[in-house]
């Protein structure tokens, strides 16, 4: 990572962002949104984390490994709950000895 | 290693090169973090899906606003992190210390207001174990909430008391002026660290604290 | 050239003495052989429990001891075994040792972490033994739950806590080979250009940093349910026993790839020096590492055929555990076409290398058997599962790991260790295992469980033979013991390039200097470039 000094501007602004989000986040949670709920949790959750990670931790102006290795650690994450909830989800299906 | 010039190992070539694999490493450390967490994740998820009412239950006694005014304390400390960041590499010494100053103050609220919360649980018969006992209905689905919360929150506060003896460090360093235009690396190192647990609980107080709200 | 005199060359084991010049010490050369020291120890103590474990199968009846300290005995040496000498053995000696001089670097990138890894690596070790002397742990290596979590009275969290810090020192390990092996190449060296032991631990580095992590967390929750009561893996409050199974087979299966990608990665270098030639296939072979390391993470649910997994979600893993088969087939097969009219010669390493391939295949195919559900029904905690890990763990694992410390024991101490009885002991380690472990296929083909103190009469003739081979087999690992301290002192004093090989680590002196090159090393050939005229023999 070269030494480039981010501007204090672009900190400012993905700061307020993060607020605006977070009080979005809240007041939705107050909706009846059903299923939608949790989605929309989670991707303004996505969407402050990207900013975090592009814009505080520098990945804007990084090595283009890093997010390889980003992209790489949440697609293992993935595959852990995915397969374990493919076990968990399908259980009922046949009715395996025992429940 | 001892002034802000920055000192070269013998084993790298440049002080670029030296800087990019310091950078490299610590995103190595982080995507361990990732998966460190995303266990508890897993098991978040199963037991979510699970049981959905005790979550909601669970999530209900949680205090929105106080986890809201604590995702807004963390979120200022990333900001003052990364002005830390941002004076250190202009060799602003004294800008450097304000802002570790500012961040270890930021979560050292956090983790206080934590603290109370936790105590409330404590005082409600909600830490799972022997004693866990939700609102007089006994053991049930919603210690599996609980346990969870604790791990969770529990694990991540371990994380930011980690993070504030590593910026009390830097302070200590910083103080004796031992960044510089030239040299700057750790507080850079730290700071990503403290983004990262930033990023945990950007996650962990909508899964929380917001099911089933409306 | 006596290597270590004051008058003689100043390289890393002369460089400095006493005992902070090895204990601070950042050399990774160094650190390589504080972590063979260690592994040794815990090789040693695993096989002490092991040796427990055959004399009470000698006989039907449970007579040698309880069934409680039976327990003890296999939990014990599966836990020393894995956690304390396959998983670190080969990467933090081989690949510590190694890989810098590889890449033509002087170092790994972060030579504190390194020896902080060792340290932390003693550590976890430390607390592991003293709930081992403390009265030991008895609930099997995998600490299933909800036995680990509320029945056990055995020293489970301590064992626990010191295989978590143990991890760190693993996630350490790799951490600082991926970033090495990333930032800190000489120039001209590209990747495919890249000697395949090192593409080997690439892979391995990869496995220890997305696994290892999920392995901690589920200790943290096995303490937390067991210390705290939390009830993550009590159905009484609705937690799930198999669960914990997910988590810890999660880490537990590719871990098994972090144990036999740098074994396989050692017997390609030695595959391509004693045939002669280059590696055939290098694509390929380098392709697979990468490949065993991805499809290694997919398949965990094969361990738990039978422990309530649903069944549709058995087949997924079943399909995939089949598909991992390949990328290692893959690397046995270009193994052998690399032997195709090469100039083959039988030193030592090439004596294991020739059992690493053989063995491997028998348990890599009866690997396949276990990856069909219909068979691993019936043959699941039985024999044939132990049988089918040790052809993995000692058949390929150690062949590759013994391979290795003989061939580039001139690289490391600078002495030749006596070539007859290198091959005498391959041979006596050769036929020692296989007596030991084939009566074992059979025995869980017939029936006989696995974690049992005692047996039926019928199965008692394979028990002997099994424990008679064992006792060979311990043998055979003595005597390389001995004769490699004693070639120490007494070893013919080695060249740079005793073997005729190829590679940037015997382009320098054995032992190497401290700082390993003189200069930074160009390289502007493909790996293995074994031709004709210029594979001589020193």
């Amino acid at each position: 990572m070269s030494d480039h000094v981010v501007p204090l501007r672009v900190y400012y602004l993905i700061f307020a962002a993060l607020m605006a989000l977070t009080t979005v986040t809240v007041a939705v949670a107050y909706l009846d949104l059903g299923l939608l709920n949790t989605w929309v949790a989670m991707t303004i959750a996505v969407l402050k984390a990207t900013m975090v990670v592009l814009y505080f931790m520098h990945v804007r102006w990084s090595s283009r490994l890093v997010p390889v290795l980003i992209v790489a650690g949440l697609v293992w994450m993935v595959i852990l709950i995915a397969l374990t909830m493919s076990d968990y989800v399908s259980r009922a299906w046949l009715g395996t000895p025992g429940g | 290693m001892s002034d802000a010039r920055g000192v070269l190992w013998h084993h790298f070539h440049s002080l670029e090169q030296q800087k990019d694999t310091a950078t490299l490493g610590m995103w190595i450390f982080l995507v361990t973090e990732i998966l460190f967490f995303g266990g508890l994740f897993a098991v978040y998820v199963v037991y979510r899906t699970a049981y959905p009412e005790a979550w909601m239950d669970g999530s209900h006694t949680l205090d929105v606003a106080v986890g809201a005014v604590n995702t807004a304390v963390l979120i200022g400390s990333s900001l003052t992190m990364a002005m830390a960041v941002h004076a250190a590499q202009l060799g602003r010494r004294g800008g450097l210390v304000v802002f570790l100053l500012a961040t270890i103050l930021l979560g050292g609220a956090f983790l206080g207001i934590k603290g109370v919360e936790y105590h409330h649980k404590w005082e409600e018969n909600l830490i799972p174990g022997p004693g866990f006992d939700f609102h007089g209905q006994g053991k049930g689905h919603v210690q599996l909430f609980f346990a969870l919360y604790f791990a969770m929150t529990g694990m991540h506060a371990l994380h930011m008391v980690i993070g504030l003896g590593l910026l009390l460090n830097l302070v200590r360093q910083g103080l004796r002026g031992r960044f510089g235009v030239d040299y700057n690396t750790p507080v850079e190192m730290v700071g990503l660290y403290w983004h990262f647990v930033d990023i945990v609980w950007i996650f962990l107080f909508p899964l929380l604290y917001l099911i089933g709200r409306h | 050239m006596t290597p270590d005199t004051d008058t003689g060359p100043r390289h890393y084991l002369n460089a400095e003495y006493g005992f902070r010049s090895w204990l601070l010490t950042t050399d990774h050369k160094r650190i390589a052989l504080l972590y063979l020291a260690s592994v040794t120890v815990m090789f040693a103590l695993g096989g002490l429990f092991a040796i427990a474990v055959r004399l009470e199968l000698l006989t039907p009846a449970g007579d040698v001891m309880q069934a409680e300290t039976y327990n003890k005995m296999f939990t014990m040496h599966g836990i020393a075994m894995v956690f304390f000498f396959l998983i670190p053995a080969v990467p933090a000696v081989l690949g510590n040792f190694l890989i810098p001089l590889m890449i033509g670097a002087r170092d790994l990138a972060f030579p504190r972490i390194n020896l902080l890894s060792w340290y932390i690596f003693v550590l976890g070790a430390l607390f592991s033994l003293y709930a081992m002397i403390a009265g030991g742990v008895d609930t099997g290596w995998t600490f299933y739950t909800p036995y680990s979590t509320a029945w056990s009275n055995t020293n489970v969290v301590p064992t626990a806590v010191g295989i978590f810090i143990t991890g760190f020192s693993s996630i350490l390990t790799g951490l600082n080979f991926m970033a090495t092996i990333h930032r800190m190449r000489a120039p001209g060296l590209t990747w495919f250009r890249l000697p395949l032991f090192v593409w080997a631990h690439y892979a391995t580095s990869i496995i220890m940093i997305l696994g290892t992590p999920v392995l901690a967390i589920t200790i943290v929750l096995v303490a937390l349910d067991r210390v705290g009561g939390f009830g993550i893996f009590d159905p009484a409050v609705g937690g799930d026993p198999v669960l914990f199974q997910h988590l810890f087979w999660f880490y537990s299966h590719p871990a098994v790839y972090i144990m036999i990608l740098p074994s396989m990665g050692v017997i390609s270098e030695l595959v391509a020096c004693f045939a002669r030639k280059r590696v055939f296939g290098y694509d390929f072979v380098a392709f697979s590492s990468l490949a065993i390391a991805l499809v290694g993470f997919l398949v965990w649910g094969h361990h738990m055929f039978v422990s309530g997994q649903s069944v549709y979600a058995a087949l997924v893993f079943s399909v995939l555990s089949f598909l991992v088969a390949i990328p290692s087939a893959v690397k046995v097969f270009n193994w052998t076409a690399t032997l195709y009219k090469g100039r083959i010669t039988f030193e030592t390493p090439m004596i294991y290398v020739f059992g690493f391939v053989g063995l491997f295949t028998i348990g890599g195919l009866t690997g396949l058997f276990l990856a069909a559900l219909g068979l691993d029904v019936h043959v699941h905690d039985t024999y044939f599962i132990v049988a089918h890990f040790h052809y993995i763990m000692v058949g390929g694992v150690i062949m590759g790991y013994l391979g290795g410390l003989h061939f580039w024991w001139p690289k490391i101490t600078g002495r030749m260790y006596p070539e007859w009885w290198g091959r005498i002991s391959a041979f006596v380690i050769f036929i020692g295992f296989n007596l030991t472990f084939f009566p074992q296929f059979v025995l869980g083909y017939l029936g006989m469980p696995r974690r049992y103190h005692a047996y039926p009469e019928e199965f008692q003739v394979l028990n002997v033979m099994s424990t008679a081979g064992a006792s060979i087999l311990g043998v055979g690992y003595l005597i390389p013991l001995v004769y490699m301290i004693w070639s120490m002192r007494y070893g013919t004093p080695a060249p740079a390039n005793p073997w005729g090989a190829r590679g940037l680590e015997w382009e320098t002196p054995s032992p190497p200097p401290t700082h390993n090159f003189p200069g930074v090393p160009v390289v502007t050939t493909e790996a293995y470039d074994y031709s004709a005229q210029e594979a001589t023999r020193v």
